[in-house]
């Protein structure tokens, strides 16, 4: 796309939006949220959350309960049905037209509109030439592999230059070497058009590494709305920490200053608690010499992974953790280590 | 798994008897129809004399019931496509109600589905005499099998996902149906016309309710050459009739054949 400026994304903004099915299945509890353009948001969660459905409520294909309110830079369109919203679209089955070419499949946006067939299809092939499938244009649909399938589902989208494009679970379908290489290449897309970007995951790897934000939903409603870095090292509640990836958590007390637990204890700030406990990363622990910090527990089994080694430790209460270490620690399942902290980097609840 | 010969040969035999069991008789009918006297058997001679005074017969009939077949194909074209489409975007109790109500012709039989119009309809003079009368009672008795062929391949290609994809993209409800809808359901709105066509050319029942003499069919004109003709001229009907249904049937199988080989693949 050389001729016409890049798209800049619409501002979105959904304020009290819930959705109850007919059946009566509450799938959404009224929810507010703003994404500013250019932005790439990622809705994160487990099946069932509500995911989809937040995002067909965005693409005009579910209207939401009443009260509910969608928002494209500030105008309402929550009547608008989804022919009239500008979005583009990209399903997680494709939904790619059997009767039509590669070609005439991401021209059809601009059929629609009535652009003329020679200009559509020239418009086309610069889409197809930026995903690099234009080797594929005359192609039928049913002749394509999956991660041709997805990036034709994409062409198709951006073919029309839409002001937010909406992605629900584009990568499920491939498998995990393409999903990485596919992924890293929607993130250069995204960033490169500047667009509004709603991607819809319940991977947490593809959220970090996509995210400008990433929205954790449970059961219909926000968990927690943050950067990649908050989500994963700042979790709101048990609930997030344990969807984002592995975490480390200690029981114990806060006494002066201190948290106290069966392995030991180290400094924190805050008040007295009879309660807390401490959330950390795998990888956001030190191991040292046992006597040398006021955590001490058992290597329980170590897993050699390349570039580094994964470490079960014990602590006398049974409660149990993983670190990582580096590729050359010599680790012996029995013995004692010590561990470091980073204050910057755990959480007390 | 190894088939042993016997069990084959007689496999075949069964088979082949069977099938002379059934051809036989029609063999036997059209011959009729191409000798000079059957009475007299293939020693009087062959001819085309028995055809062609049907032809002089029944030519106007003949050409009603392609005529008439082509509006029923029409109609429920018109009706059995977007009809389809409806019930295959909203599954649902009611969709599945209005599916059984529409197919109900198919159960009752055709003499109770013609008394019913006769008595709703057949006091309005102009319409009970007339092929139109006869197209209607056609429409209900075929429509279901459009309905069903139509609403069977839009399942099978997630019409509704397809559909919001063109949405995206900016298309208007008309557009996705004419440029989306319609080309991917071609092969069941195909195999649903090839039957329509089939069962209204053959369509007795009803027809002879439905008809007067005016508005013969040509199903009906069979019954009429084989109760008034003599047996040469009703057995040439025979071969006519042959003639203009088997081209049909065997259309409907390389369409079903071709199905499921794509399935296969
Ligand atoms: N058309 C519908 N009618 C009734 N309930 C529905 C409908 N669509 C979705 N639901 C329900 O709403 C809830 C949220 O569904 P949604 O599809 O948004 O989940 P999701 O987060 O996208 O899950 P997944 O990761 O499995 O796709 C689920 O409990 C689902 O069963
Ligand atoms: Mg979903």
């Amino acid at each position: 796309m050389t001729d016409t400026p890049a798209p800049t994304g619409a501002a979105i903004t959904l304020s009290g939006c819930g959705k109850t099915f007919p059946d009566g299945t509450c799938a959404l509890e009224p929810l507010d949220l703003q994404i500013t353009p250019g932005e790439t948001i990622v809705l994160l969660g487990p099946s069932g959350c509500g995911k989809t459905t937040t995002l067909r409520i965005i693409a005009g294909l579910e209207s939401p309960d009443a009260g509910g309110k969608v928002l494209f830079d500030g105008q309402d369109v929550t009547q608008l049905p989804i022919e009239k919203r500008n979005v583009g679209m990209v399903f997680q089955s494709y939904a790619l037209f059997p009767n039509m070419s590669v070609i005439e499949n991401v021209a059809y946006g601009l059929r629609v509109r009535g652009v003329a067939k020679k200009e559509r299809l020239a418009r086309a092939a610069e889409v197809l030439e930026m995903m690099r499938i234009d080797q594929l244009a005359e192609r039928r649909i049913d002749q394509l592999s999956g991660g041709q399938r997805q990036r034709v589902a994409l062409a198709r989208a951006l073919a029309v230059r839409p002001r937010v494009i909406l992605l629900d679970e584009p990568l499920t379908a491939l498998d995990a070497a393409l999903r990485d290489h596919l992924r890293a290449e929607i993130d250069g897309l995204l960033r490169r058009l500047a667009i509004t970007a709603i991607y819809v995951t319940h991977d947490q790897a593809e959220a970090l590494a996509l995210g400008d934000r990433i929205v954790v939903m449970r059961h219909g409603a926000i968990a927690q709305i943050g950067s990649p870095r908050d989500i994963y090292f700042r979790p709101a509640d048990d609930f997030v920490a344990s969807f984002v990836g592995v975490t480390n958590r200690l029981e114990g007390a806060v006494r002066g200053g201190r948290f106290e637990t069966a392995a030991g204890s180290i400094a924190v700030a805050g008040p007295d608690r009879a309660t807390a406990s401490l959330a950390f990363r795998p990888e956001t622990a030190v191991l040292c010499g046992a006597g040398d910090s006021g955590l001490r527990f058992r290597v329980e089994q170590v897993h050699f992974q390349g570039a580094r080694q994964r470490v079960q430790l014990g602590a006398a209460d049974g409660g149990r953790l993983v670190v990582e270490a580096a590729a050359d620690a010599v680790l012996v399942v029995g013995d004692d280590v010590g561990l470091v902290l980073d204050p910057a980097r755990f959480v007390l609840v | 798994m190894q088939r042993s010969p016997l069990v084959f040969a007689l496999q075949l035999l069964v088979t082949l008897l069977a099938a002379a069991f059934l051809v036989v008789p029609a063999a036997q009918s059209i011959l009729a129809g191409l000798t000079v006297n059957y009475f007299q058997g293939l020693r009087s001679g062959l001819t085309l004399d028995w055809v062609a005074q049907v032809w002089g017969l029944y030519a106007p009939t003949i050409l009603r019931s392609i005529l008439l077949a082509l509006a029923t194909l029409g109609v429920t074209l018109l009706i059995g496509v977007p009809a389809g489409w409806a019930l295959a975007r909203k599954p649902g109790r009611l969709s599945r109600l209005v599916e059984e109500v529409v197919t109900l012709p198919v159960a009752i039989p055709g003499l109770a589905l013609a008394l019913g119009l006769i008595l709703a309809y057949g006091g309005i003079r102009e319409f009970r005499a007339s092929v139109a009368f006869i197209l209607v009672g056609h429409v209900l008795y075929t429509l279901p099998f459009m309905l069903r062929s139509v609403m069977a391949v839009l399942a099978a290609i997630d019409v509704r996902t397809l559909e919001e994809g063109a949405a995206s993209l900016g298309a208007s409800p008309w557009q996705r149906f004419i440029q989306v809808v319609v080309p991917n359901a071609r092969p069941g709105i195909l195999a649903g016309s090839l039957m329509v066509v089939t069962l209204s050319i053959g369509e007795f029942n009803l027809t002879w309710m439905l008809h007067t003499p005016l508005t013969q069919t040509l199903p009906v004109g069979l019954a009429d050459s084989y109760a008034s003709m003599r047996l040469e001229i009703a057995s040439a009907y025979t071969l006519v009739f042959f003639l203009m249904i088997v081209p049909l049937l065997i259309a409907i199988q390389i369409m079903g054949g071709e199905k499921r080989a794509k399935k296969r693949k």
